[in-house]
């Protein structure tokens, strides 16, 4: 007997499938991973088990009996809680208000914020005012004082730094020694194969297979999850925790005008006197904890937010971007963390990619529909953007989104990019992709700057990388010596002398 | 002595935290408040003999806005706008005027619960049309709004009619004890009455859950379709109010008297510091806003400005309050 059993699901928006026929059972007391590339059909399935959709075919069964979910209310009083990617806190509410419109006592979600250190939070803070990582404990804090049966936890680590996120697998354990089961869902492989009993893989909408992750290993799961189509992409950029080390793959020529310098920035009391060179053709990682002033380094970069002292230069020229207008007329241009920031939603693929070209009032007049044509054209072909939900960005797949955001800049011709956690939430295999096209990029004589938040990424793609610690560069080093451990140090803000000690 | 300890015992009771949020999501509804009081300084000034007289010429006024821009903020407050207001004062104005017009006390406050009840079920068809077709309110509502002023000219194509009861009329006209408006009363009343305890229930935190965030309402199990059909209900309660409010100060029923409330309710709404984009804001901000616009009218009209002048510089004394509270709000956010 099985707490939950999802049999021959299938759901389509409109012609795009986005489950063609899922199967999924979980255990009594089993802390059981869901996991797939994305645009495999993972939100939408737990969509359907929390009642946010219906399914066009299929059942769900809870403890043997077909249920059917008309709304999320329903699939909480079958015992299913959930946590979803996005935070479900209504934000100018106040905590207590927002337990009050859900039927969640206080003092239970007081127990467990206790459970998990967090007993300090004033339910009478406005969610508005509140932090990110912080909203997500409170979700989860929520949903726990539900009591489910299944705890759904869709994507919660991914905006959590990692003191938060050990919480919550301590949080899965105890749940799961209660005899009560955790669907975990995690483009983090490893935190998979660390913490979940068995994974089932999606590819395509359709569940390509079930294994216990601590016996077939990491490597069996990506394979399952790219499937026959894996071979045709670039092998340059492999899994995460394997040897491949970028060993600088640009010889720089010193001597050259750096493409960009920056010299003393400072922004706010969160970049304090931050200066670094990124040269023509180079890569230069950014790594560091949440909020050690990053966000604020590249909005000034990006013209998004002034910037208080210091002097930026674009091949050798001033440049003080107050728009990002500025910034990209300089030649800066920002991929930004979240991809619905960047992405005109309910236009196609075309327009979003376009919109660039269109900056310059020369341009104004008649649109040049061959040369548009042309480029848009290449920019997709270049990135494989899947192209079959082209009419609204937003029905796209995240990783085909972050695509289109990528293809717009190349359409429209640059010279510094700058990207901002650009692989975040994105299935390995669209991460190949955008690895091996910034180290074209780059081959190209571009430079790229590139904060992100996956520390063997810095490996893969950069030459070189700067880490961050409150506000301050505190250590630059070559991709070779930037392993796990080294960046983990120095992003802490802890010495080389004390990293040894 | 001791009352002042007691009285200082109470403020420390309720922490300072508490008191900061509070002050922090009130600002605006406070500082509208002090506006109204800086405006009748203002009226003091221009016209020294200020007087009970003047306050119940303000209240009856006022009224039928503040009520529109109730019906109207509770609406704004789940995300929508209603363009019908205007109109279905006018309906209500028409209706009331022609059952009225030979109505005794008892029987007129009967045909004015018959009305609220009325328009509270026509504003919920409302709600339900927008729920079902998914069609935008703005859309919706500017369509009910052609068919209230058509089904309006219908009933009374040219103005006509009256409230005879005279008990009725000083509901809004009259004065208690010869001082305190006696609209300003059923203004407070019907606030304490309706407004408060609904704000309280949860259908109220529901109302602020769906303009704030309806994705997230909706995962959080918030009943979208429930909740804006009560909050289009209730709107339409205070529409009502609004047309019978209408209807007594002026004793006469004009199919065309109410042309301009739903701008001017967009209006309030926006100065009584209700977001457009649904959420944030209460009743009591949009009441003092309505209050607000009544007082530069009649400052105006004491200072003997032209008629259509007097439309110039209220427009460019909204667009000057808001240029100034958007200011305040990037400076505060930066």
């Amino acid at each position: 007997m099985s707490l939950l059993a999802v049999r021959d699901v299938a759901k389509h928006f409109g012609a795009v499938v986005a489950l063609r026929s899922a199967n999924l059972t979980v255990e009594v007391g089993e802390i059981h991973a869901l996991v797939g590339a994305n645009g495999a059909g993972k939100s939408t399935l737990v969509k359907l088990l929390t009642g946010v959709f219906r399914p066009d075919r299929g059942t769900i069964e809870v403890n043997d009996q077909v249920r059917h979910f008309p709304s999320p209310a329903s699939a909480q009083q079958a015992g299913i809680a959930a946590v979803f990617q996005d935070p479900t806190l209504i934000p100018d509410l106040t905590i207590a208000e927002n337990l009050r419109l859900t039927n969640v006592a206080a003092p239970a979600v007081r127990r467990c914020l206790q459970n998990m250190d967090l007993s300090t939070i004033d339910f009478g803070e406005i969610v508005g005012d509140l932090p990110l990582p912080l909203l997500r404990m409170l979700d989860l804090a929520r949903a726990l004082a539900r009591d489910p049966q299944l705890l759904i936890l869709d994507e919660i680590t991914a905006a959590l730094p990692s003191d938060l996120a050990e919480r919550v697998f301590l949080v899965m354990r105890d749940w799961r020694k209660q005899g009560r089961s955790v669907l975990f869902i995690s483009h983090r492989l490893k935190e998979v194969g660390v913490y979940c009993d068995r994974a089932t893989v999606l590819r395509d909408g359709s569940d390509v297979g079930t294994m216990v992750p601590e016996e077939s290993g990491e490597a069996a799961l990506v394979e399952l999850m790219l499937g026959p189509a894996a071979q045709d992409l670039p092998a340059e950029a492999s899994v995460s925790g394997t040897t491949e080390i970028n060993t600088g793959h640009t010889v720089i020529d010193t001597a050259e005008v750096p493409l960009v310098q920056v010299h003393e920035l400072q922004v706010g009391n969160e970049v304090n006197g931050v200066s670094f060179d990124v040269r023509p053709g180079e890569i230069v990682g950014v790594a560091a904890l949440e909020g050690q002033g990053q966000d604020a380094l590249f909005a000034a970069l990006a013209g998004r937010r002034k910037r208080d002292g210091g002097d930026v230069y674009v091949k050798g020229s001033p440049v003080s971007p107050s728009t990002p207008y500025d910034a990209i007329r300089a030649g800066m241009v920002l991929v930004p963390a979240d991809r619905v920031e960047a992405l005109l939603p309910q236009r196609s693929v075309h327009e979003n990619i376009s919109l660039p070209l269109y900056n310059r009032i020369a341009e104004w007049g008649a649109i040049r529909i061959a040369r548009e044509n042309r480029l848009v054209r290449e920019a997709v072909q270049r990135l494989q953007i899947d192209v079959r939900a082209q009419r609204q960005v937003r029905r796209l797949s995240g990783g085909n989104q972050q695509k289109v955001t990528v293809a717009r800049w190349l359409a429209a011709g640059f010279q510094v990019l700058l990207l901002f956690d650009p692989t975040r939430g994105i299935d390995i295999g669209t991460k190949r992709q955008i690895h091996a096209l910034l180290r074209q990029l780059a081959a190209e004589g571009i430079g790229v700057l590139m904060f992100t938040s996956e520390l063997p990424e810095v490996q893969l793609v950069c030459d070189r990388v700067l880490v961050l610690y409150e506000g301050k560069v505190v250590r630059e080093l070559p991709a070779v010596a930037a392993d796990e451990a080294a960046l983990l140090h120095a992003a802490h803000g802890l010495t080389e002398a004390e990293g040894v000690a | 002595m001791s009352s002042v300890a007691a009285a200082t015992g109470a403020t420390s009771f309720i922490p300072a935290s508490t008191r900061r949020r509070f002050l922090r999501r009130n600002t605006w509804t406070l500082a509208i408040y002090g506006v109204f009081l800086a405006l009748l300084l203002v009226e003091k000034i221009v016209h020294s003999s200020l007087g009970a007289f003047d306050f119940e010429n303000l209240v009856i006024y006022s009224l039928p806005l503040a009520f529109a821009a109730m019906g109207q903020a509770t609406v704004v407050l789940i995300g929508g706008i209603d363009l019908s207001i205007g109109p279905m004062m006018a309906l209500v104005n028409v209706v009331a005027a022609t059952w009225l017009a030979t109505a005794s006390f008892q029987q007129s406050i009967l045909y004015a619960l018959v009305i609220i009840v009325g328009v509270a079920a026509l504003g919920a068809l409302t709600g339900l049309v927008i729920t079902v077709s998914r069609v935008p309110d703005i859309i919706v509502t500017l369509a009910t709004g052609f068919i209230w002023s058509g089904v309006a000219l219908r009933v009374l194509p040219s103005p006509g009619g009256g409230v005879q009861s005279v008990d009725f009329s000083n509901l809004v006209n009259g004065e208690l004890w010869g001082v305190i408006p006696e609209g300003a009363l059923v203004l407070a009343v019907i606030i304490l009455v309706v407004w408060l305890p609904f704000y309280r229930s949860k259908m109220g935190l529901s109302v602020y859950a769906l303009g704030s965030n309806r994705t997230a309402a909706f995962l959080s199990g918030v009943n979208v379709a429930r909740t804006r059909i009560a909050a289009y209900a209730l709107g339409g309660a205070f529409v009502a109010m609004a047309g019978l409010a209408l209807t007594a100060a002026t004793s006469t029923g004009d199919p065309n008297s109410a042309a301009n409330y739903t701008l001017n309710s967009v209006a309030s709404v926006v100065l009584g510091g209700v977001s457009l984009a649904g959420g944030r804001g209460g009743l009591l901000g949009p009441v003092a806003a309505a209050f607000v616009l009544g007082l530069i009218g009649i400052i105006l009209g004491f200072m003997q400005v032209d008629p259509n002048w007097a439309l110039v510089i209220q427009g460019v004394i909204v667009v000057l309050v808001m240029l100034f509270a958007g200011v305040l709000t990037l400076r505060r956010q930066q």
